[in-house]
């Protein structure tokens, strides 16, 4: 089966300026692609840059001191960095959408769930205001919404969690994007209700062969729900690999570290293997390898001479001179 | 053995609405006639979602809230009706370990005063016992002495817990409750404390209550476990027993929906339909039995009472009678 990209993300940085002269890289250089119909999860700990890069994908960081610097995305043959805000804004919740974290945040809390979801509608189709209350009502009732027409009237704060999270897949999904990025779309929820979800999410992805980013801190559900994976640690991708071969596999210390370090239900375990040392401050890197200081591999080397992101095998990258090719 | 704690019939509600004399006429039922004991130098877990009752349990053994009714027995003694100046000494032997490490302390104390607070309150210590007390504490808890000196906010949130864990046990606690103490951490630091709090277990005799949504880091951490949906405890067993052979469907559903880290790993979820009910009214009969598949007519009209089906498993549902 021939993959047909549709996302190219290429050598982007992204910088947040305290001051026209300082800034903090907060993503540097990563590049990665994501293929028509597949899951691709981005994992990695607080301050990795994961929520940045798909803010920066998306062209949401202008309300931030944050500025891409350089790179280009590429969505569906069109550089995303060069188009106008005008066309970026057709795009954002048209072909591309995204579903947050905090649903309760992310819904207009003064506004009624109908205006909200036809005024996203209307401004990517051209369906009259009765047709898009239609529409609103039917995505309503696929994402598992048992009575989609009081849910229509209802206040963001009359709604759970869970049924908030749902509301939020059913306004993304409702202009029939072809990517979605997910961003923690779970962590908020109880683990009941995020079963609920990431089953939804799948059936989606499966009947509409739209494509994913999944971006999480959750291993589990990464195993759960990814076809690929990609391991960020400090601004920079650490690791790229199919889930099967990252779980079975890990090359990149960290995340054979971070693997250890979760706890599997029944494994029977008293004492977990943990990653000593913290996550570095991004203003004060060290030099060489971002990870040699918690690394117990780490060599002189490492502690001096940063790797390059070495392709190891078809469809696998590791960050560290370990496997250096 | 003999329990540490007695948790016996307590229930706590917390008024939600006024009528137009201001009177209050709607409850949140949050804790509903609950029961167990603590054992000494074991490890209790309360696992259950958000809104079921396990933050308040905790705050009721430990005095922060006073039970509607029901007994909470510390040592050998009710402490659920004693005044605060009465449970002040008492206060020593019980300490919290917070979910947020930053929100529970003081940001313009320094690490040392922080931590030598509990010891001018419960002990008559000079200045130089009570520091060197503290400077052996943080080299206990994984941080050194020349951190002594510093403020909270130069702390990352895994060392800012370590810190939280020091000042619980400047006093030399017998009972540690710990709500949530790793929820808020980055996953390589989970495990870092975990662990700390495992060795420390060990090192002082300490006894864990451990409040968790997280079933796979109770698993790790537990001797029994408390199941609880609603304000009520719906399970109770020793760890292997409840983790091999769920009894209740709720576990059932809960065990199930945890997402393995292991993509070779096949398994049958339960997915539970709707959403948790309000806690304002509460259903007549079994508090799951509106999303429970195995529901009977019975459930919906009679409350279950808690029935042991095996020495130390017990369960509260009527298909075990």
């Amino acid at each position: 089966m021939v993959q047909e990209r549709l996302l190219t993300v290429n050598k982007l940085r992204t910088e947040f300026f305290q001051s026209k002269k300082s800034s903090v890289t907060a993503i540097n250089e990563i590049s990665f692609h994501l293929d028509k119909g597949e899951i691709l999860g981005l994992v990695g700990e607080s301050g990795c840059g994961k929520s940045v890069t798909s803010l920066s994908i998306m062209r949401l960081l202008n309300f931030t001191s944050g500025k891409v610097t350089k790179g280009e995305v590429i969505f569906d043959g069109e550089d995303l960095q060069k188009i106008s805000e005008n066309e970026m804004r057709k795009i954002r919740g048209g072909k591309m959408s995204m579903i947050f974290q905090e649903p309760m945040s992310s819904l207009n809390p003064a506004m009624r769930i109908d205006k909200q979801m036809i005024e996203g509608i209307r401004l990517h189709t051209n369906m009259s205001k009765e047709e898009a209350r239609k529409h609103a009502s039917k995505m309503l009732s696929q994402v598992g919404i048992p009575d989609p027409e009081r849910v229509l009237k209802n206040y963001p704060h009359q709604l759970s969690g869970g049924m908030s999270q749902r509301v939020m897949i059913a306004m993304a999904m409702s202009c029939n994007p072809q990517m979605l990025i997910a961003d923690e779309p779970t962590t908020a929820l109880d683990v009941t209700i995020q079963a609920q979800i990431l089953e939804l999410m799948k059936k989606i992805q499966q009947e509409e062969g739209m494509s994913i980013l999944l971006i999480t801190h959750d291993l589990g559900v990464v195993a759960e729900m990814c076809t690929r994976v990609i391991v960020m640690y400090a601004g920079e991708i650490v690791e790229e690999a199919p889930v099967e071969e990252l779980f079975n596999h890990p090359t990149h210390p960290y995340t054979e570290g971070l693997i250890a370090s979760v706890p599997k239900l029944g494994s029977g375990v008293k004492v977990l293997p943990s990653i000593p040392g913290s996550v570095p401050d991004l203003s004060m890197l060290p030099k060489g390898c971002r990870f040699a200081p918690r690394c117990k591999y780490a060599t002189e080397r490492c502690r001096n001479e940063e790797p390059d992101l070495f392709q190891i095998s078809a469809n696998q990258k590791c960050r560290c001179w370990r496997q250096e090719r | 053995m003999e329990p540490i704690v007695s948790v016996k019939n307590v229930s706590k509600t917390f008024p939600a609405g006024k009528n137009l004399l201001g009177r209050p006429n709607k409850f949140v039922h949050a804790v509903n006639n609950v029961s167990f004991d603590i054992y000494r130098g074991e490890t209790f877990s309360v696992v259950g979602e958000s809104g079921c009752g396990k933050s308040t349990t905790g705050r009721l053994i430990d005095h922060l809230l006073v039970p509607d009714s029901g007994e909470i027995w510390f040592d050998g003694k009710d402490i659920s009706k004693l005044s605060q100046a009465e449970m002040r000494p008492l206060r020593k032997n019980i300490q919290m370990i917070f979910q947020d490490p930053a929100g529970s302390l003081n940001p313009r104390m320094r690490v040392e005063d922080l931590v030598e607070e509990p010891l001018l309150i419960h002990t008559n210590l000079s200045k130089e016992e009570r520091m060197k007390i503290v400077h052996e504490l943080l080299e206990t808890v994984g941080l050194s002495a020349k951190h002594a000196k510093r403020y909270p906010h130069e702390f990352s949130g895994g060392q800012k817990q370590r810190i939280g864990i020091a000042r619980a046990l400047t006093v030399k606690p017998e009972l540690i409750i710990a709500d949530e103490p790793i929820s808020a951490l980055d996953v390589s630091i989970q495990a870092q404390v975990l662990n700390l709090l495992h060795d420390l277990q060990q090192k002082f005799n300490l006894t864990y209550l451990f409040i968790s949504h997280d079933l796979s880091v109770v698993e790790m951490i537990s001797d029994r476990i408390a199941v609880m949906y609603l304000g009520y405890v719906v399970e109770l067993a020793p760890k292997t027993v409840l983790y091999k052979n769920p009894a209740h469907p709720y576990t059932q559903a809960l065990l199930s929906a945890v997402p393995i880290p292991d993509p070779g790993h096949q398994q049958e979820r339960i997915i539970l339909e709707g959403d948790i009910p309000s806690t304002i009214n509460l259903p007549k009969g079994c508090p799951f039995a509106a999303r429970c598949k195995q529901c009977r007519p019975e459930c919906l009209e009679t409350k279950p009472i808690q029935t042991e089906i095996e020495p130390g498993h017990f369960v509260s549902c009527h298909l075990y009678k």
